[in-house]
């Protein structure tokens, strides 16, 4: 099992991901430079969250125009495995790999926290270590999580079941309190037509450790690389 | 260039001049004797940046040297980028505090956000990963109309730069009073981690080695910001809007990354940041600590504006630069690395012999003097100093009585108490995923990758009792920082510290500075705890009327074992809360007294470095034999604000029961020093330990319940008292 982090200038959290993918799968994912030639035999590409190119632009922007997401959208159509963290599903929208937008939190400001989350589904590669209606907690670290669609296709990914993660009460329930960056219908993570490529905003990668972070994250990866294997 | 070129002087320097640039008549005639000529504009430029208050310390050196810097664990004290000390297993902590304080408060977003920037700047110039980030803030009155503005933007322009460069926030304080309502107080701190064989110093060796340029480019942003920290403000400082630089994280992040990658190799001789005077200081320290001359060529200088003179470029504090001697024969390694972060990389100049500063723009030359003179004549000045007067301790029998429960939730409820959670959940606290305690502990605490061990960390300052008794305050804020790091089971080893005063022409200031100086240095002996890295931040004064006196400590310990470290919520209902340390209840200049009566007077509770020394240590055994489920040092707000903050952090209520034959209210919110609380399935061990050391122990409480009970006092319910807390950063930054 091969897996490839493709670190833009500015990401920052490869290390976090790297780790957690290494934890699961017992040795580490290559860390790929954006600038490289090649991006190698992977089985799983991820992008990891940070601030590519300062999300000066639009977050993710520039990113999702680098040559390497040529690459990585030419993988994604063959059926391998994209997961974007963060600012990797910034990237992901702008690079049109998924559908929708992520704007400014609605409070407008930079929110890092633990959230709870309820698992849509179990079934896809990347959640099948969990249960579909499962709460767990892991953090966010955004300015931009905001998940935007509209109406129209909001309606088509949640007939689809394309929704993976929402943000909720400890309860499950969803409510206004329990959105932590004001997304439509609460949504926290989605999946593209095929379900190979997964964008969400929280960072499962922070909460692989009983001692910092907890530990509702480490089924995240276990599940995805036991699906993988 | 021919030999004969020559400096051409300026025709005249107007005594206006030499006035803008912030120095003296006195020493205006000090740069002509050691020029032995008038100097060009880019020379007085230089000059002044040189002997500006910021860096050259000139009013506070003389009482610097007389605190403590050594340990068998530092590896390196003052007067580096950043200080260094062994924390074993081969690896080095490298810690700083720095202020941005006169920018923040002109252009508060990115005042702050450059200050943070530069502070990263000191520890990984010397080697370090940065690992973590804290700050510590002083605002105006709530009440005054800019504080909110200022507020908001420091703690967006902290969160937009660490956040982006992915370096956790994960600690800090943030206090309002209104003497900080003309100056704010922003002082950065950057811990950074290193191999200890494989630090980088900033002396320069080699004559004829390449000096480069790396990072940014240079514009006109920020020239004579060393000059404007160094000045009082008035009513036209808002004109000095310009002067504030702008920051680049992503920059800094490439520039981190670049740094590091050629650190692994053996290119570099000597590397120093581009901080305050920019090109101009790291020139001259370099050249300066290495006892060699430096030639610049300022046509090779990467420019982002066009027409910039030689006194512009010297003088500009564009940020996100960096300034290094490499081996000759690594310059092609070295040159890949940075066009690999499409960073410049530019050859702007050669170490040379004769100790002299060569700046050369085309075939003039715009400064040609000497360093050695220019660094060790700098100015330094005895200051005439006057001792605060001694204030009389407050009689707690003469204030009104006050209903308990009314009293804890003002007190919970106060700006300075009150959660800062609106401030650093806009900090990314968790990257790097070693973050093991989070904002909101006694302090910090951070994982050493791939080990059990962690660092603790911690920023801590009472103004109120520094400006009361300044030796008091400046010994108890190195006390406080100590019994922070205590509190959360880790062995406290150096601190950093950033020192905020007004004007230090002043005598009465100066008796500020000297006192709290004093008081450190009284403490750092004590605690065995030495100073290893600082700054001092002067003239925080607007219109005459000075900042509380602000000597604040971070202060760094070690965790050996991760499963021993310690927090400060309650664990379980039905354990008891015991109270170590001797409590005499004093009221004088605590917070009972300013926020429940409506007082700012008294003497502040006396400190006994010695029974610190001794709670702190038994108290400190006690969390690593595993006897306490929970620990918190008592300080602002005294014993049962501690309680209430244990209780809200565990969510367990608890019943209180105040002893005989004390004042209820000097019991309960005194502010005597040297206090622990903890908690606790067995009393008896701990009791026992506590006699054994000479600790003043007794049991105070038992955990239980959804509200606090104190004796006859009506109770408190959590929820409302964690509305308060909770409560009041929110409403005060939305209210319009």
């Amino acid at each position: 099992m091969k897996a490839a982090v493709i670190v833009f200038p500015g990401s920052n959290r490869e290390h976090d991901v790297a780790k957690a993918l290494a934890a699961s799968m017992g040795s580490p994912p290559r860390l790929v430079w954006h600038g490289e030639a090649e991006l190698g035999a992977a089985d799983l590409i991820v992008l990891p969250g940070g601030f590519a190119y300062g999300d000066y632009l639009r977050a993710g922007a520039i990113a999702a125009r680098s040559p390497v997401m040529r690459e990585v959208a030419a993988r994604a159509a063959r059926g391998v495995p994209v997961l974007g963290i963060c600012n990797g599903f910034q990237v992901l929208t702008e690079a049109g790999l998924l559908p929708g937008a992520l704007l400014p939190n609605a409070t407008l400001k930079f929110n890092c926290k633990f959230v709870h989350l309820r698992v849509e589904t179990g079934q896809s590669l990347f959640t099948a270590g969990y249960a579909a209606g499962q709460v767990i907690r892991v953090p966010i670290a955004h300015h931009d999580g905001n998940y935007f669609a509209d109406a129209d296709t909001l309606n088509r990914i949640e007939d689809q079941g394309h929704v993976a993660f929402r943000y909720c009460g400890e309860d499950g329930a969803l409510t206004p309190s329990s959105n932590p960056n004001g997304s439509a219908r609460s949504i926290a993570g989605v999946f593209n037509d095929a379900k190979n490529v997964l964008g969400l905003m929280p960072h499962p990668e922070n909460a692989i450790d009983p001692i910092a972070g907890g530990t509702d994250g480490k089924p995240f990866f276990d599940g995805l690389i036991r699906a993988l294997s | 260039m021919t030999a004969s070129a020559k400096v051409s002087p300026a025709a005249s320097i107007a005594p206006e001049t030499v006035t803008a640039h912030g120095l003296t008549a006195d020493e205006y005639t000090r740069i002509l004797s050691i020029l032995g000529r008038p100097p060009s504009i880019t020379e007085l430029g230089i000059f002044s940046v040189m002997w500006s208050e910021h860096c050259s310390y000139k009013s506070s050196k003389k009482w610097l040297k007389t605190l403590p810097t050594k340990a068998p664990w530092v590896i390196c004290g003052p007067g580096e980028n950043a200080g260094v000390i062994d924390i074993g297993d081969g690896l080095a902590a490298i810690f700083k505090i720095e202020s941005h304080n006169h920018p923040s408060f002109i252009e508060p977003f990115q005042g702050a956000a450059t200050g943070v920037g530069g502070i990263l700047r000191d520890v990984f110039t010397m080697g370090a990963r940065p690992i973590a980030n804290l700050n510590a803030l002083r605002f105006g009155s709530p009440q005054n109309p800019r504080t909110r503005h200022l507020v908001a933007g420091v703690v967006a322009g902290i969160g937009f730069y660490g956040n982006c460069v992915g370096v956790p926030t994960v600690g800090g304080e943030c206090n309002f009073h209104p003497a900080y309502d003309g100056n704010c107080l922003v002082n950065a701190m950057t811990v950074g981690l290193a191999p200890a064989n494989r630090i980088f110093y900033s002396s320069a060796a080699g004559v004829g080695n390449p000096v480069v340029y790396v990072g940014a480019k240079t514009g006109r942003d920020g020239i004579h910001g060393a000059t404007m920290a160094s000045a009082e403000f008035d009513e036209a400082s808002e004109a000095k809007r310009p002067t504030v630089q702008v920051g680049d994280p992503f920059t800094e992040k490439l520039l981190i990354e670049a740094c590091l990658e050629l650190m692994a190799t053996d290119a570099i001789v000597a590397i120093q940041d581009m901080g305050a005077a920019g090109l101009t200081s790291s020139s001259v320290e370099m050249a300066g600590k290495g006892g060699l001359g430096l030639e610049l060529e300022l046509d090779r200088v990467p420019l982002r504006e066009t027409g910039m003179t030689p006194y512009e470029i010297m003088l500009s504090e564009s940020q996100e630069r960096m300034l290094m001697v490499l081996r000759p024969e690594r310059e092609a390694q070295a040159r890949a690395i940075f066009d690999k972060y499409e960073l410049d990389f530019a050859v702007v100049g050669r170490l040379i012999e004769g100790g002299r500063l060569v700046v050369k723009q085309g075939s003039a030359i715009a400064a040609d003097m000497p360093i050695q003179p220019m660094v060790l004549q700098s100015p330094e000045y005895d200051r005439p100093w006057v001792a605060s007067p001694t204030r009389p301790p407050v009689d707690s029998a003469q204030l009104p009585r006050i209903e308990t429960a009314d009293a804890l939730e003002t007190l919970m409820g106060c700006p300075d108490l009150a959660s800062k959670r609106w401030i650093w959940e806009q900090y990314d606290h968790l990257v790097r995923g070693e973050t093991v305690q989070t904002p909101g502990g006694d302090a910090a605490i951070v994982r050493i990758p791939g080990t059990k061990k962690a660092l603790a960390l911690v920023t801590d300052c009472t103004p109120r009792y520094c400006l009361a008794h300044p030796a008091t305050g400046g010994a108890q804020a190195v006390a406080e920082t100590w019994r922070n790091l205590t509190a959360v089971g880790a062995r406290p080893l150096a601190i950093t510290d950033n020192l905020n005063f007004g004007n230090p022409e002043r005598p009465e200031i100066m008796g500020q500075l000297v006192g709290c100086i004093e008081g450190m240095r009284r403490a750092c002996l004590a605690l065995n705890y030495p100073v290893v890295s600082g700054n001092v931040s002067l003239y925080n004064e607007t219109q005459g009327k000075a900042i509380l006196p602000t000597p604040v400590i971070g202060g760094v310990g070690l965790i050996d074992d991760l499963d021993s470290a310690m927090s400060l919520a309650f664990k379980a209902a039905g354990e008891s809360i015991i109270l170590l340390g001797e409590t005499k209840g004093w009221l004088g200049a605590s917070l009972y007294l300013r926020e429940v009566c409506g007082r700012e007077d008294g003497a502040p509770p006396p400190i006994d470095l010695a029974a610190e020394r001794r709670n702190g240590d038994a108290v400190r055994g006690m969390i690593v034999e595993r006897l306490v489920s929970a620990c918190h040092d008592v300080s602002d707000g005294g014993t049962l604000v501690a309680i209430a903050e244990m209780a809200l952090a565990g969510g367990f209520g608890a019943d209180i029961a105040v002893p005989e034959g004390v004042a209820p209210a000097a019991w309960l919110f005194g502010e005597d020093q040297a206090r622990y609380l903890v908690s606790c399935r067995d009393p008896a061990p701990i009791l026992r330990r506590a006699r054994d050391a000479g600790v003043a122990a007794a049991v105070i409480g038992r955990i239980g319940g959804d509200s606090l009970t104190v004796s006859s006092s009506r109770p408190i319910s959590l929820k409302a008292l964690r509305a308060r807390h909770e409560g009041w950063f929110p409403s005060f930054m939305t209210a319009s």
